[in-house]
């Protein structure tokens, strides 16, 4: 029988997708308001919604005081370059993995992953005191090394999970084709998984962009990201609100405007593995 | 072609080495009024040190704490100045983490500082960190209100006459509450005014051998006055108003009395942003039965970590951005009402900025009571004041602060607070070995 689909229930689930939709998306459109608002309407109770006296003097104020670029050149630096490392790494890790296992593959994606589970600054001290002797601290290189370590374990998974739906037996073709392994990943792997590659690629940038933990204890003066940007602007005894909004709006603009771009290959990368 | 050659090697060169002997200097400090305006101010500071250059790292309160600990302690050497509490300096001195400030500049007048500030920031007798604003803890109060409710609240009042004015204000109907306080949890939160309401009514964190003393009478007396006056004349969601929630509501009208540092007066006294600026009446911290006003003493200051390779840079920065040249540069070209407050006795002195900042008297006042090696009338172990000073506070006054701010929210007795907080405080003191 025909599941037959209504007009009343596709409103329904309508209503419900933009609701859900509204509510994610609300705490970044309040973002969004407060930034054109005095500091003293940003904390005024009742909240004002719409109807106040839009300024753009937060902005000028965040302009004036911070070099946004070169905070946003860092951004960009630290989150690509740690992303592309990390598949570079990754991809033939997950090839393996997918292609060749073993019967400890999958405890080796476990462990992987584990590393993941321990809070960060766990590890704070020695990971600073070794990037003192070596030189790395407020270095890009250095934020790049270690956010690419932190990130691989998540891109080996969802690269591993996309070349498992890719069939063995192409590649088999291919090998009686007389393709070398070079060539099977180069001319036939590969092409199949450019949108799983491209999905992971966002997401990682996002997630390293988004970083806020070590981009912060690493660095000082010269390899800040976005994310000091930010946090400059929040203030103990003083009201902060709308400057810190106009901060946060253009921090994130860069990366919500790539995310729209390509919100067809994030959503494959973010539902990876879920019931087809 | 190859004169030229030559010629372009030895002038990039001559750059090169006039470049690596600009020194730069990374400060890090916080994102507070002062501060931002000590950094627009900076060009006067760079024309007279042209082979200094400045760079900045502003950072959110706890983030740079965090920050600065990191690299202090594992002498990372990232910042040749950093922006430290009166919490930090002698704690910070004394494991060997600071440099004594013994190459300020000669007309930087050490004994101009306000003593009590200058004790705060001193250990052996030596500077360790240069005050660059400092406050203490007042009742603010709303002149129109007190006088419609038929109350004066004298120059040094008690928590009772401050409880009954604070009462009388109270028109909930209109959104007017008498008493705003900070609820919200943390040690340089709530735990900062309870700290100082404790003293004041002669309670103390530990004994002198160490033991939490949550279950004595005095703080229970000192958290159900607090809990009690909060519920009835307090704004509602008071448990998570720290000192900017409080600030927006005094500034809105909304609240009778503020009792909060005295850095606040300059903000609720600015007509561009308060609507009150012209209401404001002040008083001293208010006393429980003991004579002692709290004893809060709070100062940003500017140290040099030992770890530094520029000290010599650093403390000519230090010395600039402290001394009494500099409060004539900040009124000169932004006026007397935004020097930085409560470091030097010869602000207090000046007529032009009695005349531009009402409540300097009632600063000058509250700072000078403020006894940072008494901070309670029974004798205790520890120095401070609004905080303890030891390293464990931090942690400590957090999770205490915790368990305060559940008893004003009401998911929690003040017994059980207490309760909760002697046990805690018990459990982290005998891990630090403070208790045998």
């Amino acid at each position: 029988m025909a599941r037959a689909t209504t007009t009343r229930s596709k409103i329904v689930f309508t209503v419900i997708g933009w609701t859900i939709g509204f509510l994610i998306f609300f705490p970044i459109l309040w973002t969004f308001l407060t930034s054109f608002k005095t500091e003293g309407t940003a904390i005024a109770t009742p909240p004002q919604f719409l109807f106040f006296d839009w300024t753009l003097e937060n902005y000028r104020e965040v302009q004036s005081r911070s070099d946004y670029f070169k905070h946003f050149t860092n951004s960009v630096v630290i989150s690509v370059g740690s992303t592309l490392i990390g598949l570079a790494l990754a991809i033939p890790a997950a090839w393996a993995m997918a292609f060749s296992p073993t019967k400890r593959t999958k405890d080796i994606l476990m462990w992987m992953l584990s590393t993941k589970m321990m809070p960060s600054v766990g590890v704070l001290v020695p990971l600073y005191l070794i990037f003192r002797d070596w030189g790395l601290l407020d270095t890009r290189i250095g934020l790049v090394a270690v956010l690419t370590m932190i990130n691989l374990p998540i891109i080996v998974w969802m690269l591993y999970t996309y070349f498992k739906e890719i069939p063995g037996e192409i590649l088999e073709a291919a090998r009686m084709d007389g393709a070398s392994l070079m060539k099977e990943i180069v001319y036939v792997l590969t092409p199949m998984a450019v949108p799983g590659i491209a999905s992971t690629m966002l997401l990682n940038i996002i997630l390293a962009w988004n970083e806020a933990f070590w981009t912060l204890n690493l660095t000082a003066a010269n390899a800040a990201p976005l994310t000091q940007f930010i946090a400059s602007y929040s203030s103990p005894e003083g009201l902060f609100w709308a400057k810190l909004s106009a901060a946060s709006t253009m921090a994130i603009a860069p990366i919500l405007i790539m995310g729209w771009f390509s919100q067809k290959q994030l959503v494959r990368g973010l539902t990876f593995g879920a019931v087809k | 072609m190859l004169t030229r050659t030559l010629l372009l090697g030895a002038a990039s060169a001559l750059a090169m080495v006039s470049f690596a002997n600009a020194e730069t200097l990374t400060i890090a400090t916080v994102n507070n009024g002062d501060m931002v305006r000590m950094q627009k101010l900076t060009d006067d500071f760079t024309k007279k040190n042209p082979d200094i250059k400045l760079e900045w790292v502003t950072l959110e309160e706890n983030v740079l704490r965090q920050r600065v600990t990191t690299d202090i302690a594992t002498k990372g050497g990232q910042y040749d100045i950093m922006t430290i509490g009166t919490y930090e300096v002698p704690i910070w001195a004394k494991q060997g983490w600071l440099l004594p400030l013994d190459g300020l500049a000669k007309d930087y007048n050490k004994d101009d500082l306000l003593p009590a500030i200058r004790d705060a920031v001193s250990v052996d007798g030596k500077l360790y960190a240069s005050p660059f604003y400092g406050e203490s803890a007042m009742v603010m109060y709303r002149k129109d209100l007190a006088e419609k409710a038929g109350v004066t609240i004298p120059e040094k009042p008690t928590w009772d006459q401050i409880a009954d004015a604070a009462r009388k204000m109270t028109d909930k109907s209109t959104e007017t509450y008498g008493i705003c306080l900070r609820g919200k949890a943390g040690w340089g939160e709530n735990m900062a005014l309870l700290t100082a309401t404790a003293n004041s009514f002669g309670a103390r964190w530990f004994d002198e051998k160490w033991h939490p003393q949550f279950d004595q009478p005095e703080w229970k007396h000192a958290l159900k006055f607090y809990v009690d006056l909060m519920k009835e004349a307090g704004p509602p969601g008071a448990s998570s108003n720290g000192f900017n929630e409080n600030l927006a509501l005094f500034q809105t009208g909304k609240c009778g009395i503020w009792i909060d540092a005295t850095v606040a007066a300059s903000f609720v006294t600015n007509p561009k942003e308060s609507k009150v600026a012209d209401k404001v009446g002040y008083a001293l911290f208010p006393t429980g039965g003991v004579e002692n006003h709290g004893n809060w003493l709070w100062a940003w200051n500017l140290g040099v970590p030992a770890g530094t390779k520029k000290a010599e840079a650093a403390q000519k920065f230090v010395s600039w951005a402290t001394d009494k040249a500099y409060t004539e540069l900040v009124a000169s070209k932004e006026g007397w009402a935004n020097v930085p407050p409560g470091t030097r006795t010869s602000l207090y002195a000046n007529a032009e900025y009695q005349k531009a900042a009402p409540f300097a008297k009632i600063t000058l006042d509250a700072m000078t009571a403020a006894n940072t090696s008494k901070p309670t009338i029974k004798p205790v172990p520890y120095t401070g004041g609004q905080f303890v000073a030891i390293p464990e506070f931090q942690g400590l006054g957090t999770a205490v602060g915790q368990q305060f701010s559940a008893a004003l929210a009401g998911s929690m007795t003040v017994d059980q607070a207490l309760q909760g907080a002697q046990a805690l405080t018990t459990r982290e003191m005998t891990k630090g070995g403070y208790i045998k």
